[in-house]
């Protein structure tokens, strides 16, 4: 991917607002008294993506894959062990988040904002929707409390709540309603980056296709962009228009979403899409299952990661580590045999 | 969700209203609903609402002066107070008179049955400084008669000990100074553990692990040698006050260590919480994160924890003293009452000296019952 630095502001192209360079997170494993180090969870290893400004980047993969690690990343809740994060600002400047000191993050916290994926857990219990709603505002400056509360009215209004609520405490409401209050915390501070984080997958099917529509309400009413993390395929085909698919902390396919589910050219793409069912009873469903374990970040296999798993690897896959390759326009496949390789419809026969 | 159980089942309420309360109401409602339910807590906070108010009150509620020595009565058993004779209400106390039993010559008292000493409310007897500055000298009950006074000072109604003085009495100031070394004692304790379980819970890493295995070492003393060692350092000269403090600060060496780790646990648990998280990306700085994201997340349960170790506190007082290592006459405190009961000869004689016992148990019990309810009530989202 372009090599862009610091330094030199708006080497990015223009309409990118959110580029992540080489980023990698290693957990590390300590034991003993003196907690030496012995090793490190590779959690993120090495991603690399950018989202257009008002699109939506999907990210998907497996429980543990580091999806969730790479947004908390991004919004520097944890900070990432090295990579760029490069965020255009409104002004047109182009700022690193991951080296960023505490004061000026704290201001690019307007612009960059996130959604819980659990409802229950991201708001605190005990305080009523205007504290929760209006924190970002009161921590931001805004000191009034009656000019808060008409915005804590708007952004209500705007999730689809009734601003009456106000003076009410989350156990009043419902996982889905919970849901929309996160939405309209993340929304108090005018953001252009909104990270959600699994944003449906602990609501029941009806309220997540409720909330998915809002958040595509929001995002063409806002000029919105969003980073949606998820592990429902259908989910990211409904709402993306880019889609990265990780394994084991890497990127190894990223591109146009139809295109992608069309046409897989990752071999752990194609397996991933044959998960999803077809609400069809007519159509036969060839499910790919694979073989083995998901690989341990700690101990991450030679070559490519997905080569045990995987029925085309060859002797090159166990030992050279494949790179993220322009494949097509707009089509990143890290594969050795990307180009040979015809997966598509073989997740839907 | 648990949250449905706590709905009050007021009849008269319509359901809306019953839902709208229910929805604003604050963590501490919710933890009171919840709460109320516990009658037995209720009915231990009560019980030890009504000790705690006598904290001012207690020369006032006492009948005669707890530091009189009065030998011709020393040793009377309880005197009850008759409200009632034949012409109606007239409370009174029969006069008792002492002699030596002719065959034994163990000295004993009789009462007088037809010599009656008039009992008053209100009355005015010794004299004391009411909250420590208001000098008076009115009692709740009392003889109203000064002349009977010069015979005898107090009631008795539980009693006197070898000296004569009155028991009643100094069951109230005990009452004050055992209670009062129980908060003051798991107050000091509360600070040091809050503000050492928040480091090492905060910041964890090398400063949790010190301050961890600190509290493993300190966790291994066996508590009594230790305190008893502690205690007679304390300097023979003293003034009751300074023993006082001394004592409470040597209780709290241990008390610190359990309040420091549940604040610890507390802390990584809250750590990891979305919504601290939440607060973090919102922009919220660290103390607002630990003040108003983080500390009223477990406030309910230090609370909870504190009643668990008031009894604690109060029995290392009553134990200290019972050995003669802890507060020293003339200072009162259930130990010091106690530890002049412990003789084969008030077991067999004066049994009432033992009395002290009642409202130790009573509080005891009663502390550990409110902390059961206020730990279950602690977190009404669980």
């Amino acid at each position: 991917m372009a090599e862009a630095t610091v330094e030199t502001t708006n080497t990015t192209e223009s309409g990118t607002l959110l580029e992540v360079n080489n980023l990698v997170k290693h957990f590390p494993i300590q034991k003993g008294f003196l907690k030496r180090t012995v090793g490190s969870v590779r959690a993120v290893d090495d991603v690399s993506f950018s989202v257009t400004q008002g699109k939506t980047l999907g990210l998907v993969g497996e429980s543990g894959c580091g999806k969730t690690t790479t947004s908390r990343c991004i919004l520097r809740a944890i900070d990432p062990t090295s990579g760029q994060i490069l965020f255009r600002k409104e002004d047109g400047e182009t700022v690193d988040v991951a080296t960023m000191p505490y004061q000026p993050l704290r201001d690019l916290r307007r612009d960059m904002q996130m959604i819980f994926q659990d409802p229950y857990g991201s708001l605190n219990p005990r305080m009523s929707l205007f504290d929760i709603v209006g924190e970002p505002l009161l921590v931001h400056g805004m000191k009034s409390s009656s000019e808060r509360a008409d915005r804590v009215a708007e952004l209500l209004r705007l999730v689809g709540l009734r601003p009456e609520y106000m003076r009410r405490f989350p156990h009043a409401f419902s996982g889905g309603e919970r849901q929309r209050i996160g939405i309209a915390r993340a929304l108090a501070l005018n953001p252009r980056l909104v990270v959600a984080d699994e944003p449906v997958s602990a609501l029941d099917v009806s309220v997540q296709a409720q909330v998915i529509n809002l958040l595509q309400e929001i995002q063409e009413s806002l000029n919105l962009t969003y980073l949606f993390v998820a592990h429902d395929l259908s989910v990211v085909r409904h709402i993306a228009d880019e889609v990265a698919v990780m394994y084991v902390g890497k990127i190894v396919e990223l591109g146009d979403t139809e295109k992608i589910f069309a046409n897989p050219k990752h071999p752990y793409t194609s397996a991933l899409l044959s998960s999803v069912p077809i609400p069809d009873p007519s159509v036969r469903q060839d499910r790919i299952i694979l073989q083995g374990e998901v690989a341990n970040p700690a101990n991450p296999p030679s070559g490519c990661y997905f080569h045990p798993r995987c029925e085309y690897a060859t002797d090159q896959c166990k030992t050279e580590e494949p790179q993220l390759e322009l494949i097509d326009e707009g089509r990143w496949v890290s594969c050795h045999h990307a180009k040979d390789l015809d997966l598509t419809g073989l997740s839907a026969k | 969700m648990a949250e449905e159980a706590v709905i009050p089942s007021t009849a008269s309420e319509s359901l809306e209203q019953q839902d709208e309360e229910f929805s604003v109401a604050s963590q501490w409602r919710l933890m009171w609903w919840r709460f109320r339910r516990h009658k037995l807590a209720l009915i231990a906070g009560v019980i030890l609402a009504l000790f705690y108010a006598t904290f001012p009150l207690s020369e006032f509620i006492g009948i005669g002066d707890p530091a009189l020595n009065f030998t011709k009565l020393s040793f009377l058993r309880p005197q009850p107070i008759r409200f009632f004779d034949d012409s109606g209400f007239n409370p009174h106390v029969n006069a008792v008179e002492s002699y030596r039993d002719k065959v034994t010559f163990k000295p004993g008292f009789r009462t007088v049955e037809d010599e009656r000493v008039p009992v008053g409310f209100f009355v005015k007897t010794w004299e004391y400084s009411f909250l420590g500055f208001i000098k008076t000298d009115r009692h709740l009950i009392g003889i109203s008669d000064p002349a009977d006074l010069a015979k005898r000072p107090s009631l008795y109604i539980l009693g006197s000990d070898s000296l004569g003085r009155d028991q009643f009495s100094r069951l109230m100031l005990s009452t004050r100074i055992s209670l009062s070394i129980g908060l003051v004692g798991v107050a000091i304790s509360l600070i040091i553990g809050i503000v050492l379980g928040g480091i090492s819970g905060f910041y964890g890493e090398l400063v949790d692990t010190i301050i961890q295995r600190i509290i493993e070492i300190i966790g291994g003393v066996p508590t009594l040698p230790l305190w008893m060692g502690l205690s007679a350092a304390v300097p023979q000269d003293w003034a009751v006050m300074q023993v006082y403090f001394a004592i409470t600060v040597i209780l709290s060496i241990f008390g610190w260590t359990g309040m420091a780790r549940v604040v610890r646990g507390k802390f990584f648990q809250l750590r990891e919480e979305d919504f601290v998280m939440s607060a973090r990306i919102a922009g919220a700085s660290e103390g607002r994160i630990m003040f108003i994201h983080m500390l009223p997340s477990f406030y309910s349960h230090i609370i909870a924890s504190i009643s668990l170790s008031i009894p604690g506190m109060i029995i290392g007082e009553t134990a200290l003293s019972f050995l003669g290592l802890g507060l020293r006459a003339p200072a009162v405190s259930f130990g010091i009452m106690l530890q002049e009961a412990q003789n084969p000869s008030t077991v067999a004689l004066y049994p009432w000296l033992m009395f002290v016992a009642v409202p130790v148990i009573i509080i005891v019990l009663a502390f550990n019952f409110l902390g059961d309810g206020l730990r279950d009530a602690a977190d009404p989202y669980g």
